[in-house]
């Protein structure tokens, strides 16, 4: 199977240990293992108090009355706030679209809403003070799917909409449409000799990060308000905040607190502008931390789908057309929805060559949760349903599943259906071949000398099997997912970084505003500093506002954008360093005019390995530092009725086989191994990349056979917000995770790198259904897939 | 209410406790030792996971006044308790502390970073003294985000305890109380096998 590319050839610092390319260790490591790290609900000050938020207990109502007095008058109890102690005009925040009311006012659109906030004493006094405060709702009808949010008498969720979408939507209660057409798919349909559709429905999945919105906001002495906090992007938190609170972006100080994972839950503000308002009014330290019940309405969730598709193909196995229709439901507020169309409609045919299609995405406004990111944005839910439509297509055809997709894999110098051609390695056959090439897990494997282990089996320990009705499925798939912020944002990062002598040491300095939500950026950002500055000493300056914006840590895009900011300023520096050397003992050797010089080890070397200066010598009595943006190439918007534009900037591909056990009489799923295989640039640490890869797979797996927020489609209310009711795959859910990187330089980005976090989510799911599918003869055309589905019982 | 009870070896004293605080609030928010965690709060995760009179237990769901008397070890003295039981010295004396001096209460607002600045090149965070569990879990590659990881060292070790030769699937067993949600648990396996494996090589 030939593939384009080659791993890139990195000369400058690539002596120094510890630099890309070598799987260091984490530096907060050592914290996060003695307890010590410090996450936003850790956070402590002397005198602060506890806020709590009262939510709606209701989907969709007006507000009648909210009678804040009983609870005010509470022992212990600081302050009450409603929408009317508002500080200012500025009542409503949000990514993109600002629609999100800071409190309620006058109505309230899902169920959780914040309505009112208190500060007291002690966690439980406030608690039992919001409850105390009396809300009179009048019942609204619910909007919960496109039918009702369409229809022509349909309650608007927004009304007088003005935002940038309003204007093309067909209905206001659609956030954003966007249409992809390209080629003629009615004509190619023609062509077909074998057509095949299909109608999918993914479920609502939760981020369920393990640490809870959380955080400290401190009421400063010049007015202002410092707040330590949770995040995946302290500058967009920071835009949103201060116009609330009436003060300058400057007098709203921010510093990122330890982050217990995050997965595009931390993308929307939740307790940050509640805790500067109720620190403002108090003037005390406050501290808010969600519980687990809490955080399932504290943060938007990733969309549900239905997702309506067409594909054709000719006899000899190529794909003719696809028509598809994307249904987002976004909930109440926009979050990211708009971005989240743009990715599920341009990502929507997979990576495939397909000259013609006729494709729509949309988001709905409901009362449903609000949705926005998570990890995978939009291209997870089409992926589901491509894939299971290329394995329709395949069985139509008579070919092998594998060999249909090799046969139309798109590669290098594709033509996406926007238009953009793909500019850089896409493996997607050779991904497949890879992962098919694995060893397959042993048979039976459950099987031992003292007979069934039964914790191998569908079921475990509940005993209900030792092999009897269980049958084996495998399913294979692969997916593509856009790198970095598209259609045209300006996606920059910032990096300020210090060279100077500590101790006889040569030491850098990195300080960025990323948010390290676990991904392990910080560990990268060291071993960029010490490839391109020759140096072993390397601090990470906390994240905080007192440096430029480093852009959100999601669309797989730290690595790329903040890494490649951290490089740039890097090199920025080194020429600087240069510089003195050249200036202090340029006379010494001539090779400091005519070489091309490196730092590596702690000296300065020539291209040819000569040592001319050592680079605490160079810096003696000098500080260097550079505080510089860096932005990778610019992409533009999809056009709105053709969808055509080079929106994205980067592709990344995956491809999973699963090997699932099906208990068939009781409807039980074992995976037992989801191995993948991965095309990730270059991995400047692989140990990282192979632990991104492994947590992205399992996320993917939990949304095939566990994971779904279930909404009463009568009330909107949710009806599983806790871990006993929501489930995540535990250690015995997940099964052994072979990984296969493949490393094919990008010549566009930094070291060839490709973004990785998401990809890997991508195509789980689909072949843990194939799967499914495989072992069961079922359709099984949504997920997650419960007993039920498998046993009829549904 | 007042709770005398011994933590990490070492006495503590809670005053003005509400009846209903969990243990995991004490030690938190009166003690300041958060490093137990509050992942749910439901008794479904196994982030506040600590060891009770040597039981694994959910903190968040004992009250704060049934631990009057007892003696509890959390992710803040496992360092200590594994090397007072490497040593055969157990636990019983109470001798196992760890220094508060490190933990004192709460923790000062956004040195996390400064402090990882302060060992060293933040490389490997050298000079600390660590458990062979936890030693592993970041060699593994076992800590993404961390808020998992309190807990499972503190299930880990025990188990590694009582199984010192634990199978894969004694393993997931073993620690199928404790949710991560970022690395899909195979960095996780290998830490405790490369924790078992260090152990059979010391003995």
């Amino acid at each position: 199977m030939p593939t384009n590319g080659a791993p890139t050839k990195i000369t400058q610092g690539s002596q120094t240990k510890g630099g890309i390319g070598e799987s260091t260790l984490r530096p907060d490591g050592t914290l996060k293992v003695t307890g010590e790290f410090a996450y936003s609900s850790d956070m402590w000050h002397e005198d602060m108090l506890w806020g709590q938020i009262l939510r709606s207990t209701v989907a969709h109502a007006e507000i009648v009355s909210i009678d804040t007095s009983e609870a005010l008058a509470m022992a212990g109890v600081y302050a009450v706030m409603t929408y009317d102690d508002l500080p200012t005009d500025v009542k409503n925040y949000g990514l993109e679209i600002q629609d999100t009311p800071v409190l309620a006012h006058g109505k309230v659109r899902h169920h959780g809403e914040p309505v009112a906030i208190v500060a007291a004493d002690h966690p439980e006094t406030a608690r039992r003070a919001a409850a105390k405060i009396k809300v009179e709702y009048r019942e609204l009808p619910v909007i919960t799917d496109e039918a009702s949010a369409t229809a022509p008498d349909a309650i608007l969720i927004h009304e007088n909409r003005d935002d940038h979408h309003s204007g093309h939507v067909p209905h206001p209660n659609i956030v954003h449409r966007q249409p992809i057409i390209r080629g003629d798919a009615e004509a190619a349909a023609k062509r077909a000799d074998f057509v095949v559709k299909g109608e999918y429905t993914f479920g609502m999945q939760d981020q369920a990060f393990l640490g809870p919105e959380s955080g400290l906001a401190v009421p400063d002495e010049d007015g202002g308000v410092h707040l330590y906090i949770a995040t995946q992007w302290l500058h967009s938190d920071l835009r949103q905040i201060a116009p609330v609170l009436g003060l300058p972006e400057k007098k709203v100080r921010m510093t990122l607190s330890g982050v217990g994972g995050a997965f595009g839950g931390r993308e929307d503000l939740s307790m940050q502008i509640h805790a500067c308002l109720l620190a403002l009014r108090t003037g005390k330290p406050v501290k808010i931390v969600y519980n687990r019940f809490e955080s399932f309405f504290g943060h938007v969730h990733r969309h549900p789908a239905k997702l309506y598709y067409e594909h054709g193909a000719t006899k000899d196995g190529k794909l003719t057309h696809v028509k598809c229709r994307i249904v987002l439901d976004g909930g109440a507020y926009a979050s990211a929805s708009p971005a989240v169309v743009g990715n599920a409609s341009s990502l929507s045919i997979g990576p495939y060559v397909v000259d013609d299609v006729d494709i729509e995405a949309i988001a709905l406004y409901t009362n449903n949760p609000p949705c926005g990111a998570m990890r995978g944005f939009g291209a997870v839910q089409a992926c589901f349903a491509y894939e299971a439509q290329m394995d329709k297509l395949a069985d139509a055809v008579g070919m092998d599943r594998v060999a249909f997709r090799q046969l139309n894999a798109m590669e290098q110098g594709t033509i996406m259906p926007t238009g953009q051609p793909v500019d850089s390695p896409a493996p997607v056959a050779e991904l497949l071949r890879r992962v098919k090439a694995m060893p397959m897990p042993p048979e039976r494997q459950w099987e031992s000398s003292e007979g069934a282990d039964v914790r191998q089996l569908p079921g475990g320990l509940s005993n209900t099997t030792h092999g009897e009705g269980v049958v084996r499925g495998v399913g294979y798939a692969v997916g593509i997912k856009n790198v970095g912020f598209s259609e045209g944002f300006d996606d920059y990062s910032t990096a300020k970084v210090r060279m100077e002598v500590i101790a006889d040491e040569p030491v850098a300095t990195v300080h960025t505003a990323m948010a390290e939500v676990g991904q392990g950026g910080v560990t990268v950002h060291a071993q960029i500093a010490r490839t391109e500055l020759g140096v072993t000493q390397v601090t990470i300056h906390p994240a905080d506002t007192q440096v430029g914006s480093a852009g959100s840590t999601s669309a797989s895009r730290q690595t790329y954008v903040t890494g490649g900011a951290v490089k740039n300023s890097c090199e920025l520096v080194r020429e600087k360093v240069l510089e003195i050397g050249r200036r202090k003992f340029g006379s010494y050797h001539p090779a400091w005019a005519t070489a091309e010089l490196l730092l590596e080890g702690g000296k300065v070397v020539t291209d040819g390995g000569e040592v001319l200066a050592d680079l605490v010598d160079v810096l003696e009595g000098e500080t260097v530092e550079v505080e510089a943006e860096w932005r990778h190439r610019p992409t533009e918007a999809f056009d709105l009725r053709t969808g055509q534009g080079f929106g994205h900037v980067q592709y990344s591909f995956a491809a999973h086989r699963a090997v699932v056990e099906v208990d068939t009489e009781l409807g039980l799923v074992k995976v037992i191994e989801l191995a993948c295989a991965q095309d990730v640039g270059k991995a400047l640490n692989p140990l990282s990349v192979i632990g991104q890869i492994q947590g992205g797979t399992t996320q993917g797996l939990g949304v095939a056979v566990m994971e779904e927020i279930v909404v009463d489609p009568k009330t909107a209310k949710v009806k599983n917000p806790s871990f006993t009711d929501y489930l995540i795959p535990t250690i015995l859910d997940t099964p052994t995770i072979p990984v296969d990187v493949l490393e094919l330089a990008d010549d566009h980005a930094p070291y060839g790198l490709r973004g990785i976090g998401e990809a890997p989510t991508l195509s789980s799911t689909p072949a843990v259904l194939a799967a499914i599918r495989n072992a069961t003869g079922l359709e099984l055309n949504r997920t997650p897939v419960r007993p039920e589905h498998l046993t009829g019982t549904a | 209410m007042r709770v005398n009870f011994t933590v990490n070896g070492r006495p503590q004293e809670a005053d003005d406790v509400w009846e209903g605080e969990s243990l995991l609030y004490v030690l938190r928010e009166r003690l300041g030792l958060p490093g137990s965690k509050n992942a749910c709060e439901q008794g479904e995760c196994g982030s506040c996971t600590v060891r009770l009179d040597g039981v694994p237990v959910c903190s968040c769901l004992v009250a704060a006044g049934q631990v009057e008397g007892r003696e509890v070890v959390t992710v803040e003295g496992l360092a200590d308790y594994a090397k007072q039981r490497a040593e055969g010295g157990g636990c019983a004396s109470g001798a196992c502390g760890t220094s508060l001096q490190d933990a004192q209460l709460g923790v000062p607002p956004g040195e996390a970073w400064g402090r990882a600045a302060k060992g060293q090149d933040s490389q490997t965070g050298e000079g600390t003294e660590l458990s062979p569990i936890q030693q592993a879990f970041i060699d593994a590659g076992a800590v993404q985000c961390g808020f998992c990881t309190p807990g499972l060292l503190v299930a880990a070790d025990e188990m590694l305890e009582k199984n010192p030769n634990p199978t894969d699937a004694d393993i997931r067993e073993a620690l199928s109380g404790n949710l991560c949600r970022c690395t899909g648990y195979e960095k996780i396996m290998d830490a405790v096998r490369l924790a078992a494996a260090r152990q059979g090589e010391a003995v």
